[in-house]
């Protein structure tokens, strides 16, 4: 580099790097591409052809893999998934509600509320603990076996019901957290300026303690939208009983892999949007002090 | 225990004090903080609380705002709201008492503008349109109004701490009480917002601050309260209390903190 460059270097913005050490980055760039290309297409070549090569390739394939009855139950299976995601769209909403509601109760200091403190501490311990499988069966075949006047007999509508509260279960202790996450300075600094509790809670605790959880929140919704298949054992027919009644019809599981398929096809754009937000927040928390 | 009620120095109104604080006790757990403190604060006064870490500073600001229930004693507020009273309207008394503490504690979520309008929107039940418009002209005074847009976490320290004045003084408090609003700050900050107190005391706020920043003290003050072992231990003028102290534990107070 001459001097007029430093000195041009020196007095303007732009960053001065050594030529030598960007051909050195740009090659090692290059060479690093390269190694994980190779690397990928060697393991996959190797695992392809190990798996071809097993005696009982050709008998999983067909089961499994099978292209004409893929096509011939995919139909089908689309249409019986949109029943998945109306059940996950109208479950989805209602345990926000009853989560935050339960959360919020946990927190009242009104010792009126007592009573409904100690309801809701119940209610979450209770349905953590029993698995959602248990939970839809118990409601799903109990409730409409008691006649009650008044009370739903489609068995779909308990089958959320079931969703709802076991979720909402999990939904209420993450919202929890996320209050508990908000530090009492917030509060304190709320309050100070005559904000009332409600208010406090309202504009300054809930944003926060909303904004922190989103993450955990949407790694449940996820969750949940694999078990809305759960309600299959009521009998509505949702895409996992489609998939059962295509694959005893024709005894092969390849309908199961095209569930599958639909259920990953649901999962994976929202489990990047996750990933992704969680790494927005970190980023925004670093730009921070 | 001296009382500050009619120093002449003090060129204050006359009449009922702003700020009574009568024999106020308070303790955590078996740590005595305050022990029977007393202290008056007139219209338009500044009062700066000086002592060591631990005298009870802190508790003291935090008792008058409401923010720690006291063990016993009284506080009144212009001689007619009991602070201390067992059931206190406390959100009464904090629409009168501004506060603003050494760690800003800015609401992250909202930008600055929203920050200073949140109270008087939402406790005044102000408009909108004119407590935005307050807090720009309020912003702007304090050399923020191109950072009303923005999230508290792209303010400087000394920024947010402005910020977190404004937020105080958009209430339109009786008094300002002040917690070490400058310990948190890098050094090089700590002047501009020393500055934004000068600027308050130059319209007669009244202002209760406790500080390390003796040279502040001295420049600014009204009245320097020498807090030990949870009570008054001295006060007078600056220039007394910080030039000719009459008591042996401000001298060794402040000869500790000239080093």
């Amino acid at each position: 580099m001459t001097e007029a460059e430093t000195a041009a270097a020196r007095a303007g913005s732009t960053p001065y790097v050594d030529p030598a050490r960007v051909r050195y980055r740009k090659r090692h760039a290059v060479r690093s591409a390269a190694i994980g290309i190779l690397s990928l297409l060697v393991t996959t070549a190797i695992v392809v052809a190990v798996v071809v090569r097993t005696p009982g390739w050709p008998a999983v394939q067909e089961t499994f893999f099978n292209p004409e009855e893929f096509a011939a139950s995919f139909p089908e299976l689309v249409e019986a998934f949109w029943l998945n995601i109306r059940i996950f769209l109208i479950a989805e909403p209602l345990i926000l509600i009853v989560g935050l509601s339960v959360a919020l109760v946990r927190r009242l200091r009104n010792p009126l509320f007592l009573p409904l403190r100690l309801l809701a501490t119940v209610y979450v311990d209770v349905f953590r603990g029993v698995p959602t499988l248990l939970v839809i069966l118990l409601l799903g075949f109990g409730v409409p076996a008691l006649d009650l006047q008044g009370a739903p007999d489609d068995v779909l509508v308990w089958g959320i019901v079931a969703l709802v509260l076991s979720y909402g279960a999990y939904v209420a202790e993450v919202f929890r957290a996320g209050i508990d996450s908000v530090h009492p300075s917030q509060r304190m600094a709320a309050r100070s300026l005559g904000l009332s509790e409600w208010q406090t809670n309202r504009y300054v605790v809930l944003p926060q303690a909303v904004r922190n959880v989103t993450p955990p929140l949407l790694n449940d919704f996820i969750s949940l939208q694999k078990d809305t298949a759960l309600v299959s054992v009521l009998g509505p027919i949702e895409v996992l009983r489609q998939a059962q009644i295509d694959a005893s019809f024709n005894f092969n599981y390849t309908p199961y892999v095209a569930a599958a398929c639909l259920f990953i096809a649901l999962t994976i754009p929202m489990t990047r949007f996750a990933d992704w937000l969680q790494a927005r927040q970190r980023r925004q928390r670093g730009a921070g002090t | 225990m001296s009382r500050g009620g009619d120093m002449s120095t003090v060129q204050v109104t006359a009449g009922v004090p702003m700020l009574q604080v009568t024999d106020v006790w308070k303790a955590f757990g078996n740590e005595s903080v305050l022990r029977g403190i007393s202290l008056d604060v007139r219209r338009h006064e500044v009062v700066v609380l000086i002592g060591a870490s631990g005298s009870g500073k802190s508790t003291l600001l935090r008792c008058i705002n409401g923010l720690e229930a006291v063990d016993a004693g009284t506080i009144l507020l212009d001689g007619e709201i009991d602070v201390t009273a067992f059931k206190a309207d406390l959100d009464k008394v904090r629409r009168r008492v501004g506060i603003v503490f050494q760690s800003y504690n800015l609401f992250p979520h909202l930008t600055v503008l929203d920050n200073v309008t949140l109270g008087p929107r939402k406790v005044l039940r102000e408009s909108a349109s004119s407590t935005q418009d307050r807090a720009r002209a309020l912003l702007a005074r304090f050399g923020l109004l191109e950072k009303a847009g923005d999230y508290p976490d792209r303010l400087s320290g000394g920024q947010q701490q402005r910020v977190a004045i404004v937020r105080a003084l958009a209430m339109s408090p009786e008094i300002l009480l002040f917690d070490e609003i400058t310990s948190a700050l890098d050094p090089l900050l700590v002047g501009e917002v020393l500055d934004a107190v000068r600027e308050l005391k130059s319209e007669g706020l009244t202002i209760l601050m406790a500080t390390h920043e003796m040279s502040f003290a001295r420049d600014v003050a009204d009245r320097v309260c020498f807090l030990n072992r949870g009570v008054v231990c001295e006060e007078g003028p600056p220039q007394q209390v910080l030039g000719a102290p009459r008591e042996e534990a401000t001298r060794a107070f402040l000869a500790h903190l000239l080093g």
